[in-house]
């Protein structure tokens, strides 16, 4: 390498090569050097691996040094980690060097003193490579783990987690005795379990240990066992089972052509253990056909007559009688040849006992694992559900109680949410906007479901299918707008801090916390409506307008303007439920569109006219969902397809709904 | 009742004369076969237009005459292109292949033939394998049929389904829209087999044709024109008999025709499907002249469009629908197009690309409160036809529309 390079990068290394002469020299009269401390004369027995600093010769140095008992042990191994310790070129002793003017200030390992300054030209810096860093950091770590600084132990153990090492178990169980604070000592304890596990000498220790550890339900805990029962595929010569070297740990024995070792497959572990000769493919037979092409004709038959596979392998076998070609395998000789060997599954670690323990601790874990995943999936279906319902509850007043298709219920969630956005543009603070956000959303989407309901639903009452399509008309008009003000990117609705991240239960069952809002918003909007409904004079009115407009008329009721507060109040819930969406989902001007025809589907399947059967539909459709995408995982389009068909289907059986309206009510 | 159809129907033959014309019109003003004055993408845009027209027709015949709001004919149009597109494309492809594998030093194997296939139409789904439903793409004849039957087929059992638990009105309507928003999901899939959101392409090049785009888009043009003749005649003819009657009765009181005797539900049946047929044919021959089919096509928002076109243009009669179809998606491609021209209103610019959907809107609502007849309502103040006194009953198809009374000025 050196003539590669100019002599001045050279210099070090010739320098370091010297440096290393004088040192085999003066370590040969070591009586001579009682003078030094006694971490220095550690250093000097291991300096020659020291200097030479390579990751496979420089293990016995660290442990010298880590091992030594001495105090200054653990700020020598800091200071070579921290490429702060140097050599001095004259006698070859190891100092801790710190900048200084006109070079280097050395102190002195074993009595802290300052031994002077000297010019770089003097000195050379040790310098290990990230590997030999890597090293000396699980040689401190016993030293951390028992550092003063709860800090630093803490650093220590998740040091430890991230790199779990065999030579770390014994500091840290001789740590766990003097750990004081109580949180790192269950820690501590843990890290020693799981440390046992992989690595304790002795079988049944860790047997224990892994007893100790199946309920858990960490993922280091799955780390540390999976690699025990990680199987080798392996093949041996023989058909009997007894041809299975002694000593092996088996997991099974695999019969080729199974599903677990497709005969494919298991022909080629023979060719790629050279136990086999490889079989030739079509597309070798086309090569080897093209290589051997004479004058129009290979292995006697014309080329233009290759046009099957039949008259290819018929001309391959030709030339391979020829002996051209390798030998055609027929399947024939592919079976006659894996019958004559027996394939298995080998575990690495030789211990039947280590194995099955933990194949029993890793059952028990997932039996665990899939119970808490079932909660998981329970709580995200009950938050789907309740955006299902948030989504729907307006379209329970216009659509449940009045009877009005509203096509453009979706763009009211939208005008709620660009609502909420041009809010949090006028006042930053987050929590502050959306408290404003929330009523003014309600107070816009009002005022256009008022102004909806007077300029066209009015008119066209008795006339439904009229009615969706005009709404729908009002509906693109109204998205068409949008975009022209708002443009076609998203736009966020950012929710306060306070909303942020989630609820952690354990390591499988977490919640955010913005679905737990909206759970309880939807639970609120119930609250509400059945307030409404039930205990005010407009709810009274309302029911008794959409049952017998003209009789509600006789008893001095305005049914005009019971409808126009009714519309305008379901939209207002609307713009709510938008502002709630939006701040989970991006504001876009067809965010409505997403949500339309679910909604309506939640109001048809849970019974028209009915707020339990709105809830029970937005039940229904939301755990549907989620048990769909859990069966069919990673496939949310595939999940809503058999949802609306399974609507389809249910309805063919409760055509009024889960919870059907009975008696006059239910009209015709 | 012994005057010949025609005799009855005029309006028929008036429109059978109209297409006609207009058809040997745009035939000598074509680049093609004429002077050429007519570009060729405007004369594919003509084809499209007469095969929307078609499908408009269809949705008249289910909606005007039998009242049902079906939202989910344009997913049988959409089903229909897919149908054609697969053999054209297959068909396409597999003589690219075969041109391919001839350079080679052998013939090639009809394995390696399907591979190659497989390989250039599923390579962006990131698979090479034919799934199912393309089984039948080798053979023309196989997938035309396919054009009608797996519409038809999708129509009858939906609708059997539908209309056996009774549903009607708006649920019916929102279930339809239900279906065509399953069928978009679904084949946005990549699995679906159908090349998931990338859809079909490069189906404006018929395999096998060397004739230049300006004569295979005036042949596809003749083919539309063809259809819509024929569908209209169809159409009138299934109206205008003792099953038309039936129908209206459907329409205008349901529970009464049941009463006196005929099978609803079996009528209904029949109609949906018929008209999911028309739609499948008529999406066969408009995705070739578009060149391109994807899931989005059939979204639910397409079929809304459509029943706005047949609203606009005045349900309840045929040409009410044709005419609504050609005029909305004329002009809508006309705005869309970039061709309007902008009105500068000194503080803001009116761009009739952002406003076009807007006004289509609005004017929509105007059409459904002021002009419930549409644009086809025009024909009756020339023709002065007279309103069937219906003694004091609804006028329009569905119960609660103006009553007789109400109409009167």
């Amino acid at each position: 390498m050196c003539p590669l390079r100019s002599i001045a990068d050279c210099i070090p290394m010739i320098r370091v090569i010297a440096a290393t002469l004088a040192l085999l020299l003066t370590s040969l009269s070591a009586s001579a050097q009682d003078t030094n401390g006694a971490i220095q004369q550690v250093l000097q027995e291991h300096s020659v691996a020291i200097l030479k600093s390579s990751r496979t010769t420089i293990g016995p140095a660290i442990d010298a040094v880590a091992d030594s008992g001495l105090p200054q042990a653990q700020a020598v191994l800091q200071a070579w980690s921290d490429r702060n310790m140097w050599v001095r070129a004259a006698d070859g002793l190891f100092f801790r060097a710190t900048e200084a003017e006109g070079g280097y200030s050395l102190t002195d390992f074993d009595t802290g003193e300052t031994v002077g300054v000297f010019g770089s030209d003097a000195l050379d810096q040790i310098k290990p490579n990230s590997g030999i860093r890597a090293l000396i950091g699980t040689a401190l770590v016993q030293f951390q783990l028992k550092d003063p600084n709860p800090r630093r132990r803490q650093d220590a153990l998740t040091s430890i987690s991230r790199n779990p090492d065999p030579a770390l178990l014994k500091p840290l169980r001789n740590s766990i005795e003097m750990e004081t604070d109580p949180n790192l000592k269950a820690q501590k304890l843990r890290q020693e379990r799981l440390l046992t596990i992989g690595y304790d000498e002795d079988p049944d220790a860790r047997v224990q240990a892994m007893a100790d550890m199946s309920g858990d339900l960490s993922v280091d805990v799955r780390a540390a066992l999976n690699p025990l029962v990680a199987t080798r595929r392996a093949v041996v010569k023989g058909a009997a089972q007894g041809e299975v070297p002694a000593g092996t740990n088996v997991a099974r024995i695999l019969t080729p052509g199974s599903d677990a070792l497709p005969k494919v497959e298991a022909y080629d572990m023979l060719v790629a253990a050279d136990l086999a000769p490889p079989r030739v493919t079509d597309a070798a037979i086309r090569t080897a056909l093209e290589a051997n092409i004479a004058e129009g004709r290979v292995g006697d038959v014309a080329v233009q007559q290759l046009g099957t596979d039949a008259a290819r392998r018929a001309a391959y076998i030709a030339l391979a009688d020829a002996g051209t070609v390798p030998p055609f395998i027929s399947e024939e000789a592919v079976q006659e040849t894996l019958d004559g060997f027996t394939f298995y599954d080998a575990y690495a670690d030789p211990s039947p006992q280590i194995t099955d323990a933990a194949n029993d601790a890793l059952n028990a874990i997932r039996l665990k694992v899939g119970l808490n995943q079932a909660a998981d999936l329970t709580l995200d279906a009950l938050s789907l559900a309740s955006i299902y319902f948030l989504a729907a509850i307006g379209l329970a007043i216009t659509f449940g109680v009045m009877g009005v298709i509203n096509m453009a219920h979706g763009e009211f969630i939208m005008m709620g949410a660009y609502t909420g956005y041009v809010v949090q543009q006028i006042i930053p603070n987050h929590t502050l906007s959306i408290i404003v956000a929330i009523p003014l959303a309600f107070a816009v989407t009002f005022a256009a479901g008022v102004a909806m309901e007077r300029l066209v639903i009015r008119w066209l009452y008795n006339r439904p299918l009229e009615t969706l399509l005009a709404t729908f008309g009002i509906s693109i008009a109204l998205q068409q707008l949008a975009k022209n003000i708002f443009g076609t990117q998203a736009r966020p609705l950012t929710a306060p801090a306070w909303l942020d991240g989630a609820m952690t239960l354990n390591d499988v069952v977490s919640i955010s916390y913005i679905r737990i809002a909206i759970f309880f918003l939807a639970l609120f909007f119930l609250a509400v409506f059945l307030f409404i409904m039930k205990r005010t004079r407009l709810g009274l009115e309302t029911r008794a307008v959409t049952q017998n407009p003209r009789m509600a008329a006789s008893m001095g009721i305005n049914p005009g303007r019971v409808n126009m507060l009714t519309f305008g109040l379901g939209s207002g819930i609307a713009g709510v439920a938008g502002v709630a969406i939006g701040l989970f989902a991006k504001v876009t001007s067809e965010m409505g569109s997403d949500y339309i025809v679910q909604s309506f589907m939640t109001v048809v399947v849970g019974g028209v006219g009915n707020i339990w059967g709105t809830l029970a539909g937005a039940a229904m459709i939301g755990f549907l969902q989620k048990g769909i995408e859990w069966g069919n995982p990673s496939n949310t389009l595939a999940a809503q397809t058999y949802m609306i068909i399974f609507i389809i289907i249910f309805i063919q059986f409760r055509p009024r709904g889960i919870i059907a309206l009975k008696g006059r009510a239910a009209g015709d | 009742m012994n005057r010949s159809f025609v005799a009855r129907n005029p309006s028929v033959l008036i429109f059978l004369a109209l297409l006609a014309l207009f058809t040997l019109g745009v035939t000598i003003l074509s680049e093609g076969f004429g002077v050429g004055m007519i570009s060729t993408s405007f004369v594919k845009t003509l084809g499209k237009t007469l095969c929307l027209c078609l499908v408009a027709v269809a949705m008249d015949l289910i909606w005007g005459y039998a009242g049902i709001l079906s939202l989910g004919h344009f997913a049988f149009f959409g089903l229909g292109g897919y149908m054609i597109g697969m053999w054209l494309m297959y068909e396409r492809t597999r003589l690219i292949v075969v041109d391919a594998l001839a350079q080679g030093s052998m013939p090639p194997t009809p394995q390696e033939v399907v591979d190659g296939i497989g390989n250039q139409i599923f390579g962006v789904v990131g698979s090479s394998e034919f799934p199912a439903v393309w089984a039948f793409a080798d053979s023309l004849t196989l997938q035309l049929a396919l054009v009608v039957l797996v519409p038809g087929l999708l129509a009858l059992v939906f609708g059997w389904l539908a209309f056996r638990s009774r549903v009607t009105g708006v649920y019916l309507s929102i279930l339809t829209q239900a279906m065509t928003l399953a069928l978009a999901l679904y084949l946005f899939q990549n699995d679906s087999g159908l090349r998931g959101n990338n859809g079909l392409s490069g189906l404006q090049n018929l395999p096998g044709v060397t004739a230049s785009q300006d004569v295979v888009s005036m042949w596809f043009f003749w083919g539309s024109a063809l259809a819509l003749g024929l569908g209209y005649l169809l159409a009138a003819w299934v109206v205008s008999g003792k099953f038309g009657s039936v129908i209206r009765g459907i329409r205008d009181n349901e529970a009464r025709v049941r009463f006196l005797g005929y099978s609803v539900e079996a009528y209904k049946l029949a109609l949906f499907t018929l008209t999911a047929c028309i739609a499948g044919i008529a999406g066969a021959l408009y995705y070739p002249q578009a060149g391109i089919i994807n899931p989005a096509e059939i979204a639910p928002i397409a079929s809304i469009y459509l029943a706005v076109w047949v609203a606009i243009g005045g349900r309840g009669r045929l040409y009410g629908a044709v005419i609504g179809a050609a005029v909305v998606s004329l002009l809508s491609s006309w705005f869309t197009g970039g061709q309007a021209p902008d009105i500068p209103l000194g503080f803001y610019t009116v761009k009739w690309v952002d406003w076009w959907l807007v006004l289509l809107g609005l004017s929509f609502v105007g059409v459904t409160l002021f002009a419930p007849q549409g644009i086809g309502g025009l024909v009756d103040l020339i023709s002065d036809r007279l309103r069937p006194d219906r003694h004091g009953a609804d006028l329009g198809p569905d119960q609660g529309s103006l009553r007789e009374k109400e109409a009167r000025k």
